[in-house]
């Protein structure tokens, strides 16, 4: 193209490089797998790796951007303070909590609903202290409370990780082979989607009966349509795109690059979109609970809490009070990390 | 439709003018020391690579900058008056009224739930005080003098049943809807096809003789410039660093940067070895080198060996009549 | 989709272990009279047939008796579905009427203390259960602020003994089943017949569960018109509009606002689903004898038709109302009405 006597412009040079998919970095990695054998390997260790190779570095920078971000903003920084400590709670609670969340104290001398006796504001030494007093059955309040936020941690985070789970299955298998399976597929997630999610909820519990588990259950395939729809948005976006045209030309084979390629293009959404999800099934798990259909007594958790002592609430408000207090803290710590998150990985929003 | 220049002075002197937008990272320095006269009835081509500054400097004069951006200093007069004085509703008035501009987005830059024939009216109402019936029969009549095809159909269209073409048009007939004397043209063809461009450009001549409006042209393509242009500025991170008329910069380039852009235009016939590309990039207009803003990538700074170019800035220097650069070459030392 | 929506309802109320018989007759349900109930409710036939015979009903608009009460499931709906619409209708209301012009404030004064303080707020309410906002209110309103002008009854629809007159018997009209629903619209019934003393008992009493309602959808429409309008504010239309020279109240109101409510919208008709869910759980704390606390008590109870007809109802609003939702859209948005 040009007489090698005439120094040629440094290529990259000339103009800003503006590019950022290129796909020359994928297809040479994709060679490297191939020629090294280590595709079961890669596969294994598949969520570290590709999280960070889809766009050569940019994709792993973005993630320790993001972090930077995320740290910059102060709603976000607020939701992770908040979290920490409510996990905190829940990993420390035999530590916290000063009696055992089931037990009854009725030999100590307390009656139900006593108020809290909190020593260092004026409560007679002589009494056992409660800081947020007495609850229905004789227990105590406080360390109920602790041990809530282990139940209603956990519940959540299994119920998203759940419906995170399956609704990549349904996105992937809809987007990436269209057609009748995506038809079908979304079909039913339209039908899903088509019932306020807590009646579906309880539909759902009523069939399989009350209880955790089932709560979990019921609250995970009522959101499995929201990650089945945005997995399957961001596979159509990605599978036209070069590096995936390019990997497909080289043969790599479809399981692999559902795996590799497309899926963690749909990880950033998909992040944003768990942390906010979890926020809502604490609070789904919650409203069962508080109906009935979730948690059973005598398991602290704080919907149940409330709905036993709903009835007193004109009476001993305080028992209602800071059980939904726990609840409204850990939705919002998630709602806040979500929202924060969002920002930093979002990159049409910049700045 | 345009009254005659009271004193037949320039319609636009914009002297010093520094247009900082501060940003979390820091001042960035988008406009800093722009001069730049335009005279009644001429059009001035104002080029520069994207991130110049040639973006804001048109943005300023009707003070449309937001935030985070202000304008820190200097003065910007139309007609006479400085434009920075006047009070929001003073600067409203001459918006779309007397100055008015077009964008590079024709389609985005229409409102996508009001008709095109609503988007023109609006400017009848706003400053003719017209009712929406009169104003709409002044926007058909100002649809027909843009050449619009079936103006009565088009009149009814929603941006997003035109092409980039059309939008554009409507875009110029709603600038030139209350006969400006100043018509702003930020990369007016820069989204268009070819032939649509060439279309756009014969447009905006007819409206500078036809209306005898002036014409500030901002793009990045000399061509255009080459083909229409009375006077041209070259902006470069910020600042003017060649301002000629048109021929003579095409013909005498002077700044090793304009020299740059101009060898970078492909030729057609010309069969070269390579295009002339200026080598690195516009410098981050938060760090600014001191000295030349070009010296960083200016090859004749190499050749003649010159240490003051990265040290203290040039001024703009008289290099011809009528033409001037910002450049230590042409500096008394050096002559 | 809607034979989906029918398969799903069905299933699942088939699903809901237990035996209905037994579950409504109680004690008193031997095997012989179990054997007549469900040869009467046709539970005996194969799960196709009843599929089959239900959807044939369904297109005649009988939704079954239910197993509880002995009435049929429409007569329950016209006595409980008014009851949840003028209370969602309420909370959609003021969602609306404080949401959105907090969320025009924060948008366009971004960053300033309102706009700080309205998203402080609107966090916090996202992350409010409905059945503790509902409580405190109760204890708010009924126990601290009791003798006070303040105070707000705490349950129910209407003061003790207060029984509105239908308006079909003041005004001379047949009594019919669509009347008689009519006339549960209590507030409506109550201003067009002017019973003063009932309509303002039972505004009362609408107010707190209301508000509990509102609270979710209110904050997430006011977020969602903040961001939607700083979105907008940066597009180049917006940037054309201010070179037009039109005041700043036009560029905002005319241009910005049109545009930024199309997005807010849709998430009205999707809150509509969250205030079905939310209603469950209002009505249960307050007392009130509404679609939500009849399909909560019928699923615990396993009446069967109810629970079907009540939730088909609740899909099929659902469903009517992001329609309604989609329509208005193309109304607002002509890039849609084309296609």
């Amino acid at each position: 193209m040009s007489d090698p006597t005439v120094p040629p412009q440094p290529p990259d040079e000339g103009m800003p490089p503006t590019n950022v998919t290129d796909p020359m970095p994928a297809m040479a990695e994709a060679f490297a797998f191939e020629r090294e054998d280590e595709i079961e390997r890669a596969v294994g260790e598949g969520f570290a790796a590709s999280g960070g190779d889809v766009s050569g570095h940019a994709t792993g920078g973005l993630w320790r951007t993001a972090g930077r971000e995320l740290l910059r903003k102060k709603s976000a920084v607020v939701g992770l303070v908040m979290l920490t400590v409510l996990v905190f709670l829940a990993v420390f609670a035999p530590v916290i909590a000063p009696y055992d969340p089931n037990e009854v104290l009725f030999s100590e001398g307390v009656a139900p609903r006593d108020a809290p006796c909190i020593h260092l504001l004026g409560c007679p030494d002589d009494q056992p202290q409660h800081i947020l007093g007495i609850d229905g059955n004789g227990r105590d309040y406080f360390s109920r409370l602790v041990y809530g936020a282990r139940v209603s941690l956990l519940a959540a985070f299994v119920a998203v990780t759940f419906a995170m789970v399956w609704g990549t299955i349904v996105g992937l298998i809809a987007g990436f082979f269209g057609g009748a399976a995506d038809n079908v597929l979304m079909r039913l997630m339209d039908v899903l989607l088509s019932f306020p999610s807590l009646l579906l909820a309880i539909a759902i519990v009523s069939v399989l009966g009350p209880g955790l588990i089932n709560a979990i259950l019921a609250i995970s395939v009522v959101t499995i349509p929201q990650y089945a729809r945005i997995v399957r948005s961001s596979v159509l976006s990605i599978r036209e795109q070069e590096f995936v045209a390019a990997d497909r030309a080289l043969g790599v084979g479809t399981w692999r690059l559902l795996w590799h390629r497309i899926f963690p293009n749909a990880l950033t959404p998909l992040v944003v979109i768990a942390t906010l999800g979890i926020a809502t099934a604490v609070l789904e798990i919650a409203s069962l609970s508080f109906l009935g259909l979730g948690v059973q007594p005598p398991t602290p958790e704080w919907g149940s809490m409330l709905a036993a002592e709903r009835n007193q609430v004109f009476t001993a408000p305080h028992l209602v009070f800071f059980a939904g207090l726990m609840i409204m803290w850990n939705v919002l710590s998630f709602n806040l990390l979500g929202d924060g998150l969002r920002d930093a990985l979002d990159p049409r929003l910049g700045r | 439709m345009t009254q005659a220049t009271a004193n037949g002075g320039p319609v636009l002197e914009i002297r010093g003018l520094k247009t900082h937008f501060f940003t979390r990272d820091g001042v960035v320095k988008a406009v800093d020391g722009v001069d730049l006269t335009v005279e009644a009835g001429e059009i001035v081509g104002l080029v520069g690579e994207s991130g110049c500054g040639k973006s804001v400097t048109s943005m300023s004069v009707l003070r449309l900058v937001q935030d985070p951006g202000r304008i820190v200093d200097g003065s910007i007069r139309f007609q006479g008056t400085d434009l920075l004085g006047l009070s929001d509703k003073e600067i409203r008035n001459i918006r779309g009224d007397r100055i008015s501009m077009i964008f590079q987005q024709p389609i985005s830059s229409l409102n996508p739930v009001y008709t095109a024939g609503f988007q023109i009216a609006e400017v009848y109402r706003v400053h003719r005080n017209m009712k929406k019936g009169p104003a709409r029969d002044k926007a058909l009549e100002v649809l027909r003098e843009v050449g619009i095809p079936d103006p009565e159909r088009r009149i009814d269209a929603y941006p997003h049943e035109l092409s980039g073409g059309m939008a554009q048009r409507i875009m110029i007939a709603m600038a030139l809807a209350a006969g400006p004397e100043l018509l702003i043209a930020d990369e007016p063809t820069t989204a268009l096809d070819v032939t649509i461009q060439a279309q756009i450009i014969d447009l905006m001549r007819d409206v500078r003789e036809d209306l005898g409006t002036a014409i500030i042209l901002i793009t990045h393509d000399l061509g255009i410039v080459a083909e229409i242009a009375d006077r041209v500025a070259v902006m470069y991170a910020g600042e003017i660093v060649e301002e000629a008329d048109v021929e003579t910069l095409f013909t005498d380039p002077k700044h090793p940067y304009t020299r740059g852009l101009i060898g970078s235009i492909p030729v057609a016939g010309a069969r070269r070895e390579w295009l002339d590309v200026i080598p690195g990039r516009v410098p981050n207009l938060i760090d600014l080198p001191p000295g030349c803003r070009f010296a960083p990538r200016c090859r004749a700074r190499l050749e003649n060996d010159l240490t003051i170019c990265t040290e203290r800035e040039p001024a703009l220097l008289d290099v011809g009549e009528n033409h001037t650069a910002r450049c230590w070459l042409y500096s008394e030392g050096r002559r | 989709m809607l034979i989906g929506i029918l398969a799903l309802v069905f299933a699942l109320a088939r699903l809901i272990p237990g035996d209905p018989c037994r579950a409504a007759l109680g004690e008193r349900a031997t095997d012989e009279i179990c054997e007549a109930y469900n040869e009467r409710y046709g539970l005996n036939e194969p799960i196709y047939v009843q599929f089959g015979i239900y959807l044939n009903d369904i297109a005649h608009g009988d939704l079954g008796e239910s197993f509880r009460f002995g009435v049929p499931v429409t007569e329950l709906l016209v006595e409980r579905l008014p009851t949840t619409i003028e209370l969602s209708i309420t909370a959609l209301l003021i969602a609306v009427v404080v949401g959105v012009p907090l969320g025009i404030i924060s948008g366009y004064r971004h960053n300033s203390k309102t706009d700080v303080a309205t998203m402080i707020g609107a966090n916090i309410g996202v992350a409010m259960p409905v059945f503790w906002l509902g409580l405190m209110l109760q204890y708010v309103f009924a126990v601290l602020l009791r003798d006070t002008p303040l105070a707000l009854p705490p349950s129910g629809k209407l003061d003790a003994g207060l029984i509105p007159t239908p308006f079909y018997e003041v005004w001379g009209w047949p009594m019919n089943g669509f009347t008689e629903f009519l006339a549960k619209f209590t507030v409506m019934n109550a201003l067009v017949t002017f019973q003063w003393e009932i309509l303002s008992s039972a505004m009362l009493h609408l107010i707190l569960p209301a508000v509990a309602l509102a609270t979710i959808p209110m904050a997430i429409i006011a977020r969602m018109t903040r961001s939607s309008l700083l979105d907008v504010l940066g597009l180049d239309y917006v940037r054309t509009a201010r070179a037009k020279g039109l005041a700043e109240r036009t560029v905002v109101v005319r241009h910005a606002l049109r545009n930024a409510m199309l997005p807010v919208v849709t998430v009205v008709g999707l809150s509509f689903g969250a205030l079905l869910g939310g209603a469950i759980l209002t009505e249960t704390i307050f007392n009130l004898a509404g679609v939500g606390k009849t399909l909560f008590d019928a699923i615990t109870s396993r009446d069967y038709t109810v629970v079907q007809g009540f939730t088909l109802v609740v899909a099929v609003g659902f469903v009517v109302v992001n329609l309604v939702v989609d329509m208005l859209y193309t109304y607002l948005d002509p890039r849609v009405r084309v296609s």
